[in-house]
């Protein structure tokens, strides 16, 4: 019985590849198997490369592996990249139309990227074209099948007596899972099941697609070899969910109250704003329907402007973006910061600088999170490590926004935006709201928003809530928030503002600053979503015998100085594990505990870590034949 | 108990250069607050960042100073949550058409129903005099080194061009106009736009109060100054919008375009444009959440006891396997 395996599927964007790897998904998860899929894609919306690998597991997993058991290509440049991806005794199925494509058919490629695959090729004594390519994979154990996907559409249209199928490229996806199904012998029902799901909303698509998708799996069935591969369906695992990475935030900001979202559309932050519109009527416990407010804005100025004007009104408010629109949010985030309005900012990294890589994964804004703004003031910076992690976290950053009352910048990527996941469904009983010192009635005409008080924090008014007029200013401004440049005011509001850092750090829990994983003499810190990855990894060093200890920072800002020192006072090696290359985690530690990480493991081509990788680089570390700084490469 | 005008005035120091235009404009806004009775706490000033900015604190409401071109942004998001309330954004001409150009189109074709009040004096008061998008083409103002190398933006036509649906001038001389031209703008259910004449003695020494008001043009018969200022209600000019036809809409913006263009000689005030047809931003919230306006964002519960009200099983329950 197989308990883990990786099935690919590529194609031009727009061809459908999603929906095939859903289906896949589906299928498996009915099955009770565990699913992490990943998505990745040009910044294109047609035409250009797009694969998405279904990694599948009878246990817990968290991350994508170095290579596949099984690769569907109807296109040839899926062949072209990703034939060496495929494992020794894996199987492709492919379009065998494309036999005689040769690498110049190929328009999408780069340069780089043709030059080294000829090379390749032409060192292997292969043609350099498809068939070449695929001699290659035969000669490394893999099967490989190949079918007409054309002649299929020909042979059901002629079956079903519906001409226009005949020409229904677009249907290549469903034929192509549909194929991979039978082929492994899954039951069919669970494959009309799921495509009755996906296609809920047009029976007579999802008609047309399960007679396509039964006829290629029929196929399949009879003409293809028995494989290697028997997967057995077994119970699925209560209150199991399937969910795309983004619906942690999603939810967690439906839960938690927040009403009010702006943004400004920005891969790969755009899904969620979507979610939040798609479902902007909410339904409340014993009261009337409630609503979230989702505003698509002209730009992130706009987007952070309208979300902070919205906070002032006693509403939990909120925008979602990424890098290149995040910093240009920092002057109003300076506003907010001294104005101590909560916020906030829902950070869905990718890979810089500039527009960089603007559809790939990446870690590499979290100085900017950190250092971004005008002049010095308090912010809470805080990364979530997984879809689950993500949902409760997402409630408590609006908790820490309310009662700190400053802006909080919480960290994600484009690695857990477009992963797939099974998880456990997500527990809204053990959220709660805390708003703080807002207040809901003021008795008395003596209000002042900035008084002092022993904690630094004020009791915070609204607009419109009588007795409670304010005023605000990017100024430096007095305790009813009038403009004053007294030097001993400012010296006091500084001190009120800056004097949260240290409070914060009292306050929240230290669970929920710091989670320590595992122990071991050899410790890994990171932060944000290499925790996926890095606990597949530990899970495989631990079958063999080896521990090694995991520290994942949740706090970024302010820092948990003292608590990281003690979390890692056990461990005498420390590796920094992150997708940025410099290490910015690393130099935040340097600072901080005026000690260098021992190596640093780094990845920044924009494609996530597989725990395959990090295993290998972490068995050199051990067996101490590493550099100081590993560089990860793999992924397509 | 009746506000008066004084119940809204705060007791901050005012720092604007005497005989500053913006005076004539804080007395309008209070003066206007007050003939509407508005509640003070159900009312906020937004301001931007110049000289105009500082409105905010001189006025006992709800005060919120932004930041330079970004007053829009913050005012929309509070009279979206909250549409009780009664918001009033102000900013200077660098402010509203310069730095937040991009703002003040994307309100327009919001509708969002408040108000907006550009002080207009054709200069960057605040940074000492530098051209604002409205000083002309080719004028030298005092502290310009050399004259203005880029054309005026015609801020009532760019308004209508934007989709705002009131679009109106103001003097900050005439105290009572101007409040007149307020309280139309507030009343009006839409987004409203007056671009008020707010003349800076400090730095623009070519659009100055006498040259307003005629001081350099005398009359030969009467001996009098004849005044460059002209109000649109004593004129038979109609800028309402009556109905829902396209021929007349377009006569209407054209008419208005046309009129806001009279410069030099003869210089209109008043209401140029007005349209309660085109749907307000409430409306069409309310198309997609039918119980916005009684039930908007801020008035929202969200938990009770600590404990959140927002049910999402159902969307789990979509997600289950
Ligand atoms: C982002 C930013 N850039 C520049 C400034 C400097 N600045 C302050 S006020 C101002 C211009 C003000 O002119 P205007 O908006 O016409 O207002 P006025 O002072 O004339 O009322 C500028 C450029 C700033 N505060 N913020
Ligand atoms: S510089 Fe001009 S606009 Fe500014 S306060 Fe002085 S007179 Fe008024
Ligand atoms: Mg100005």
């Amino acid at each position: 019985m197989v308990s883990d395996f990786t099935w690919m599927i590529g194609g031009p964007q727009g061809s459908g590849v999603e929906t095939a790897a859903n289906i896949f998904s589906q299928v498996f998860s009915k099955m009770g198997y565990q699913i992490f899929g990943k998505r990745e894609y040009y910044s294109n919306i047609k035409g250009e490369h797009s694969y998405f690998a279904v990694r599948i597991s009878d246990k817990k997993i968290r991350s994508s592996v170095k290579g596949t058991n099984m690769l569907i290509a109807f296109d040839a440049e899926t062949i072209f990249r990703h034939v060496d991806d495929v494992l020794e005794n894996g199987i492709i199925i492919y379009d065998s139309t494309l036999e005689n494509m040769k690498i110049s058919d190929v328009i999408t490629f780069e340069n780089d990227f043709k030059d080294r695959l000829e090379n390749i090729l032409k060192s292997k004594n292969k043609e350099s074209n498809v068939k070449g390519m695929l001699e290659l994979a035969s000669e490394n154990g893999v099967t490989i099948h190949s079918v007409s996907f054309r002649s299929l559409l020909t042979e059901l249209s002629e079956k079903l007596e519906n001409p226009r199928i005949k020409n229904m490229s677009r249907m290549f996806n469903v034929l192509g899972v549909s194929l991979s199904l039978g082929l492994l012998m899954i039951p069919s029902e669970k494959l009309t099941e799921s495509i009755n799901s996906i296609f809920s909303k047009k029976k007579s698509i999802a008609d047309m697609n399960v007679s396509a998708a039964n006829f290629a799996y029929n196929y399949a069935a009879a003409k293809f070899d028995e494989p290697n591969f028997k997967f057995k369906a077994k119970e699925i695992e209560e209150n199991t969910l399937l969910v795309q990475g983004y619906y942690g935030t999603s939810l967690g900001k439906i839960i938690a109250g927040c009403r009010f979202q702006s943004y400004y559309p920005i891969t790969p932050a755009t899904d969620e704003s979507n979610f939040l519109e798609t479902n902007e009527i909410l339904e409340i416990n014993e009261d009337r329907p409630g609503s979230t407010l989702v505003i698509q804005t002209e730009d992130e100025i706009s987007a952070i402007g309208m979300a902070i004007g919205s906070s002032l009104t006693g509403v939990r408010s909120a925008t979602c973006t990424s890098g290149p629109g995040f910093v240009l949010m920092a002057e109003c985030l300076s506003w907010a910061g001294i104005n101590e309005v909560p916020v906030v900012i829902t950070f869905y990294q990718r890979s810089g600088p500039s527009t960089g890589l603007p559809t790939r994964h990446g870690q590499d804004d979290l100085l900017c999170a950190i250092n971004s703004g005008v002049g010095e003031f308090p912010r809470i910076v805080y990364a979530s490590g997984n879809v689950s992690d993500s949902f409760y976290d997402t409630t408590q950053v609006f908790n820490y926004a309310d009662i700190f009352q400053i802006p909080v910048i919480h960290m994600l990527d484009k690695f857990i935006a477009s992963s797939v996941t099974t998880c456990q469904r997500f527990d809204e009983t053990k959220v709660n709201i805390d708003r703080g010192k807002l207040l809901d009635e003021i008795p008395s005409d003596n209000y002042r928003r900035f008084a002092h008080t022993e904690d630094g924090i004020s009791p915070r008014s609204k607009l419109g809530l009588e007795n409670g007029i304010f005023w605000n200013t990017g100024d430096e401004s007095d305790i009813q928030g009038h403009i004053s440049e007294d030097p001993v005011n400012r010296i006091q509001m500084m001190d009120k503002r800056q004097s949260r850092l240290d409070y914060i750090l009292e306050k929240i829990p230290e669970s929920e600053q710091i989670v320590k994983h595992s122990e071991g003499d050899f410790c890994i810190v990171s932060w944000g979503s290499t925790q996926g990855p890095i606990l597949d990894t530990i899970e495989m060093l631990k079958n063999e015998g080896i521990n090694i200890g995991f520290v994942e920072i949740k706090l970024l800002h302010p820092f948990p100085k003292e608590l990281l020192k003690k979390s890692l006072s056990n461990s005498k090696t420390i590796i920094d594990i992150e997708a940025n290359y410099t290490g910015q985690l690393g130099s935040l530690i340097r600072q901080n505990l005026e000690k260098d990480p021992n190596y640093y493991i780094l990845k920044f081509t924009g494609r996530p870590m597989t725990c395959t990788e990090l295993y290998d680089t972490l068995k050199k570390i051990i067996n101490n034949n590493a550099e100081k700084r590993e560089v990860l490469t793999y992924g397509a | 108990m009746a506000l008066k005008v004084g119940d809204y005035k705060t007791d901050v120091h005012n720092d604007w250069c005497p005989g500053c235009g913006d005076f004539g404009i804080v007395n309008a806004i209070q003066m206007a607050l007050a003939e509407m009775e508005i509640p003070r706490h159900q009312s906020a000033i937004f301001s931007g960042i110049g000289c105009s900015g500082k409105t905010s604190h001189f006025i006992n409401v709800f005060g919120v100073h932004t930041l330079h071109g970004r007053v829009l942004p913050f005012a929309q998001g509070a009279k979206i949550s909250n549409p009780n309330l009664e918001i009033i954004a102000v900013g200077g001409d660098g402010d509203g058409l310069g730095i937040g150009a991009g703002h003040f189109v994307a309100a327009g074709r919001r509708n969002v129903n408040m108000t907006y009040i550009i002080f207009d004096n054709a200069v960057y008061g605040l940074t000492k005099g530098q051209a604002s998008p409205t000083l002309k083409l080719g004028e030298k103002t005092k502290s310009l080194p050399t004259p203005n190398t880029n054309y005026d933006v015609n801020p009532i036509g760019l308004a209508i061009a934007s989709g705002f649906t009131f679009a109106a001038r103001g003097y900050s001389y005439d105290v009572r106009q101007l409040k007149n031209l307020i309280i139309a703008a507030v009343r009006h259910k839409g987004l409203a736009f007056l671009d008020v004449l707010q003349p800076c003695p400090t730095y623009n020494d070519i659009n100055t109060k006498d040259w307003f008001s005629g001081e350099d043009r005398i009359d030969e018969t009467t001996k009098k100054p004849m005044p460059r200022i002209y109000k649109l209600e004593d004129t038979d000019y109609d800028p309402v919008v009556h109905y829902s036809d396209e021929t007349e809409l377009n006569q209407k913006k054209t008419q208005a375009i046309v009129k806001s263009l009279e410069w030099d000689s003869k210089i209109p005030t008043g209401i140029f444009y007005k349209n309660e047809l085109i749907t307000p931003y409430t409306r069409r919230l309310t198309d997609k959440i039918p119980n916005y306006v009684e039930n908007p964002s801020a008035l929202q519960n969200i938990s009770k006891n600590n404990v959140p009200i927002t049910k999402i099983n159902q969307i789990l329950d979509s997600y289950k396997v």
